[in-house]
């Protein structure tokens, strides 16, 4: 009958809501009435108020930004002012900032990826994402709040322009636009890309699980019902695939950094194995003066080390893939909280957790600045 | 490990009060997970070196507010998308906090960790007696799968007689938004 239980059975005298699509339910009624069950009607047309609830959001629309100085960092943005806000920057910095669009999403969204760049051609550069888990606001209000760091930054603080003499930085801020679409207008804990798969009625792949290290390995899961669900095969998700394809044309990666939410962690390969990661000693010693440079801001504690033993065993992470490529500084950040506000960290706290996460940062780009290879 | 019984844990913690952050008490604890079955929630004993903080006068003005309420108390997402809670639902909040503290307890093994995500729903029923007693639908967040549980819970409460679940159940995954 494809009932959709709203408020499940859980004993006798409470009382079971019941979603009843259309050709279901004469059926029920007939069923429940032959039981003697009684019921009433919560709502007649759960579609009508669907469509109303659609209606009304799309008839108050917010007023976009005008400029990144007045632009609000305090505040969780939806996702077409997280564009206008990187045109604006573009417009307003166009010698530092271009913006690239490196492929489209599932539902066709472009992925935008900005570029801020002193000039040369094809320098070694930093990478930085956010937003890849969409119910993770922390990170792409963090993106928006590091882009506009870095055009604030990229002349008056010595440590950045040095990077930026030497390296370009590309920062992809919404690297899930469906799934972060989704989180404002449908589900706030959304995790996945929006992709359909036949054989379940489930959507979504986790992004996260969906590169080509370890693929289908323990630390995945092959239900596409589940929130790590790992794809029909690798990089079968758009918004994965683009950033492989951008990262192997490129070709001269030498940092690359993935930004998550929550938890509080620095983390570096491996997640697909314990075998230690050949660098394994390096990139503890870039993580332990990362932690130490984020906490001397607010106090903010954060744990390190490779992903399996710091957090759980994963395969097809981002960072797993990067690193096998050649890309030796692969990090993943977990930003805050621990847990008692969890993905839904209050607004005031997206500055703070941005600046202290900047200074983290700066310590990896220094790193890969004063060691190329 | 102990031999056909399960794994025992030994554990020093501080806990600090969440909303006076300089207020800590040492506390240790003994966690056994029990080997086999699963849906036995694991033993926990624990010795608190020192004192928690009083919060009798904070506990009788919620009480108060809740019980002169003309209309049963009605709330939904807390926090909301952004992170927000209302100071009038901070105590709802709190007191789910502790609540769902219990079903986590009695839900947990050695492979999960589960925080509390969002109340989704909160109603307060009317009672006759002095308890105080509130229907929650919450999400539980399960880090290792990360995945987003529906969990129904009442709650009973009393500022001299503390909180109690008196009922709970996982709900399936399609839980009203």
């Amino acid at each position: 009958l494809q009932l959709d239980f709203w408020l499940a059975p859980r004993g006798l005298r409470h009382p079971v809501d019941i979603r009843v699509p259309f050709p279901s339910l004469q059926p029920l009624k007939a069923h429940l009435e032959a039981n003697g069950v009684s019921y009433s009607i919560m709502i007649e047309d759960v579609q009508a108020l669907v469509d109303h609830e659609q209606m009304e959001m799309l008839r108050s629309p917010r007023r976009l930004p005008l400029s990144t100085s007045t632009f609000n960092y305090d505040a969780y943005h939806n996702l077409d002012e997280i564009h206008a806000f990187m045109d604006l920057l573009v417009a307003e910095n166009p010698n530092l900032v271009s913006k690239l669009e490196i492929g489209r999403s599932t539902e066709n969204r472009p992925l935008y990826v900005l570029k801020f760049s002193k000039g040369g051609t094809n320098r070694p550069a930093i990478w930085i994402d956010t937003g890849i888990h969409s119910r993770e606001w922390v990170t792409q209000a963090s993106g928006v709040w590091f882009a506009k760091k870095i055009v604030l930054d990229h002349e008056n603080d010595e440590g950045l322009a040095s990077v930026l003499d030497k390296m370009d930085i590309f920062l992809e801020i919404v690297t899930n636009p469906d799934g972060f679409v989704f989180t404002q207008t449908q589900n706030r804990m959304w995790r996945k890309t929006r992709s359909k798969h036949s054989g379940s009625i489930c959507v979504g792949v986790d992004p996260n699980r969906n590169w080509d290290a370890g693929f289908g390995g323990p630390g995945a899961s092959r239900n596409p019902c589940s929130e790590t669900y790992h794809g029909p095969y690798a990089n079968s998700e758009p918004e994965v695939k683009a950033i492989v394809d951008f990262v192997k044309n490129h070709g001269n990666i030498k940092a690359f950094v993935s930004i998550h939410s929550y938890s509080q962690l620095l983390l570096y390969p491996y997640g697909y194995t314990s075998t230690p990661a050949p660098d394994h000693k390096e990139l503890h010693q870039i993580s332990e003066k990362a932690v130490a440079a984020l906490s001397s801001l607010y106090g903010t504690k954060y744990k390190y080390g490779s992903i399996i033993t710091a957090i759980y065993e994963a395969s097809g992470s981002t960072i797993d893939w990067t690193y096998d490529q050649g890309i030796k500084y692969s990090f993943t950040f977990e930003l805050r909280d621990t847990g008692r506000y969890g993905f839904l960290l209050p607004a005031k706290q997206i500055v703070p957790t941005a600046q202290e996460t900047w200074l983290a940062l700066k310590v990896i780009m220094l790193h890969a600045r004063d060691h190329p290879y | 490990d102990i031999d056909g019984v399960g794994r025992k844990y030994h554990l020093e913690l501080v806990l600090e009060d969440v909303l006076h952050k300089d207020s800590t008490v040492n506390c240790t604890a003994e966690v056994l997970y029990h080997l086999g079955n699963k849906n036995i929630a694991p033993d926990v004993q624990f010795t608190l070196e020192g004192e928690l903080r009083n919060t009798d006068e904070a506990d009788n003005i919620f009480y108060n507010r809740i019980k002169s309420l003309e209309k049963e108390l009605v709330a939904e997402n807390i926090p909301d998308s952004h992170g927000n809670v209302s100071p009038e639902m901070q105590p709802v909040h709190l007191l789910a906090w502790v609540a769902s503290g219990y079903v986590i307890w009695q839900n947990s093994t050695e492979n999960t960790k589960f925080q509390l995500a969002q109340i989704k729903r909160v109603k307060q029923v009317k009672r006759s007696d002095e308890y105080l007693e509130f229907d929650y639908m919450i999400l539980l967040h399960e880090m290792v799968s990360q995945e987003i549980i529906p969990w129904q819970m009442t709650v009973l409460w009393h500022p001299q007689h503390g909180v109690q679940v008196t009922q709970d159940s996982r709900q399936p995954k399609h839980a009203p938004e």
